[in-house]
């Protein structure tokens, strides 16, 4: 019974626990999102934004999801059933499943793979197949066409985005896909100076790939009502929107690791490059690159579908494959 | 020459970060130009048209002399009115509804109006849980305006000077 116990329950449990420490943060952090998301806004447009429910409306997420448990779900007439009500799903557990591979200090990530940005990478990759299931299964026709848009917009932006990560690879070299060996990398110098431009080019990717304004098209109000989620409603529209956010938490994190030095301390000095302060750093950057996604929400108008594919196909993709050359150039030249 | 610039200018983006700098900027000002509603309230005009009410002389008489006037012009037909005789001689309304999910709120009533009697009042809070509230009856119209007499006078008087 005990061996029973120690060989089987206590690592599962162990397993979930350490799940548990990244996941409910994560959740909390997508929660507070969306209040800061309205917060922002509001102080960019000279208005207060929630400050009813809590002292400054903090208890305005919890409100929020408690109205969606109670509402009704509607399945819509000629939907296809078990697909309506997998998209959701989906697109919740992939935002969530491509925090295993993060590392928050130099010891700890749940998953520490050889591969593991190319796991993030496929993992963000599939998030389209939420988008494309919910517009195809809605039978509608607005969210099938949010959901071909989305499609053809995410597709078109991970090419420039696969090249900044190959960038980022070859500029770590030997074992270079491990998370953490990227991070280590920019001890002393983090990416974002070096690839400057390709730092730009992916944070501006990552919000075309998180359907984010100004690339919102998918969900363009004035043509499309809401995009490929028009048709749900209560917690699975809930689920879509955790999802959303979880998306964007997540490509500021990967932002962050890639080129702004994940878990590191901006300046190595007394207390603030301990270990335990990496979990810290590793949130403060987030948040800023989050914060980033907020204020371009609250700055920009949005773009023409001609221009969004222009930009992708047009400037990224030739911008960031020159740079893919000029970095193994430069790397092979100097031998460095 | 000037198309190297512009396109130098769009791939450094210039005129994204001037705009950015823009919106920082107005986030840290603190100013802020929101009228939080529940708690504070717009200044209203003393012309505004809001919730109807019939009004009564300081004798306690009421107005309405049923001449049918405003059911007359009401564009939206949400006035019915029904009159008879009182026992005085008097010509007074037996019935006064207005139906005010029909109500455009265009205020033709109340310029209509001979004696001053329908009136579009201040309030604009009177939403209510069931339709049926909203049809509302002579009883609900005159307390309407006994509870809002001194806000409807104080608008008459104010609003008089450019009739």
């Amino acid at each position: 019974m005990i061996d029973l116990f120690l060989t089987v329950v206590w690592p599962a449990l162990k397993i979930l626990l350490t799940i548990l420490v990244v996941i409910v943060p994560v959740i909390l952090g997508v929660a507070y999102m969306t209040l800061a998301e309205r917060k922002v806004i509001a102080a960019a447009q000279f208005r207060h934004g929630p400050n009813v429910v809590g002292p400054f409306g903090v208890l305005q997420p919890w409100a929020d999801a408690l109205k969606l448990m109670f509402k009704e779900v509607i399945l819509p007439a000629g939907a296809n059933k078990v697909v309506f009500f997998l998209a959701p799903m989906l697109t919740f557990a992939l935002a969530m499943l491509a925090w295993a591979v993060m590392p928050i200090t130099e010891n700890f990530a749940i998953a520490d793979i050889n591969l593991g940005l190319l796991y993030l990478f496929a993992i963000s990759s599939l998030g389209v197949y939420g988008v494309i299931m919910s517009g195809w299964a809605s039978n509608s026709k607005y969210p099938f066409l949010g959901a071909l848009r989305s499609a053809a917009q995410m597709v078109s932006y991970e090419v420039s985005m696969g090249l900044i990560i190959i960038t980022v690879v070859i500029t770590v070299g030997a074992g270079g896909f491990n998370l953490g060996n990227i991070v280590e990398a920019q001890r002393g110098l983090w990416f974002a100076i070096p690839h400057f431009p390709m730092f730009v080019v992916f944070f501006i990717s990552a919000l075309a790939e998180t359907n984010r304004a100004p690339f919102d098209l998918p969900e363009g109000e004035s043509e499309l009502v809401a995009g490929y989620f028009l048709e749900y409603s209560s917690m699975q529209f809930a689920l879509f929107f955790l999802g959303e956010y979880a998306n964007i938490l997540l490509m500021s994190a990967m932002t962050v690791t890639l080129f702004l030095g994940g878990y590191l301390a901006p300046f190595d000095v007394w207390f603030l490059g301990d270990v335990w302060m990496q979990p810290i750093w590793f949130v403060l950057k987030t948040s800023f690159i989050a914060f980033v996604f907020l204020w371009v929400r609250a700055t920009v108008p949005r773009y023409r579908y001609d221009q969004l594919m222009r930009l992708g196909w047009k400037v990224f993709l030739p911008l960031s494959l020159f740079w893919v050359v000029l970095t193994s150039g430069v790397i092979v030249g100097f031998g460095l | 020459m000037s198309a190297l610039l512009s396109s130098l200018r769009s791939l450094l983006l210039l005129e994204l970060v001037r705009g950015m700098g823009l919106t920082l900027w107005s986030m840290f000002t603190g100013r802020r130009v929101t009228v939080n509603y529940p708690y504070e309230k717009g200044v209203l005009s003393p012309r505004f048209r809001g919730e109807h009410a019939l009004r009564r002389y300081a004798t306690g008489e009421e107005r309405c002399i049923a001449c049918k006037l405003c059911e007359a012009i009401c564009p939206a037909q949400a006035i019915t009115i029904e009159a008879e005789p009182r026992e005085d001689g008097s010509r007074r309304t037996t019935r006064y509804d207005i139906d005010m999910t029909k109500c455009i709120y265009c205020g033709y009533c109340q310029e209509a109006c001979p004696v001053d009697a329908i009136v579009q009042g201040p309030n604009y809070e009177f939403s209510t849980e069931t339709r049926a509230e909203l049809y509302y009856n002579k009883d609900k119209l005159l307390d309407n305006g006994d509870r809002w007499e001194h806000l409807i006078a104080a608008n008459i008087a104010q609003d008089a000077a450019y009739r």
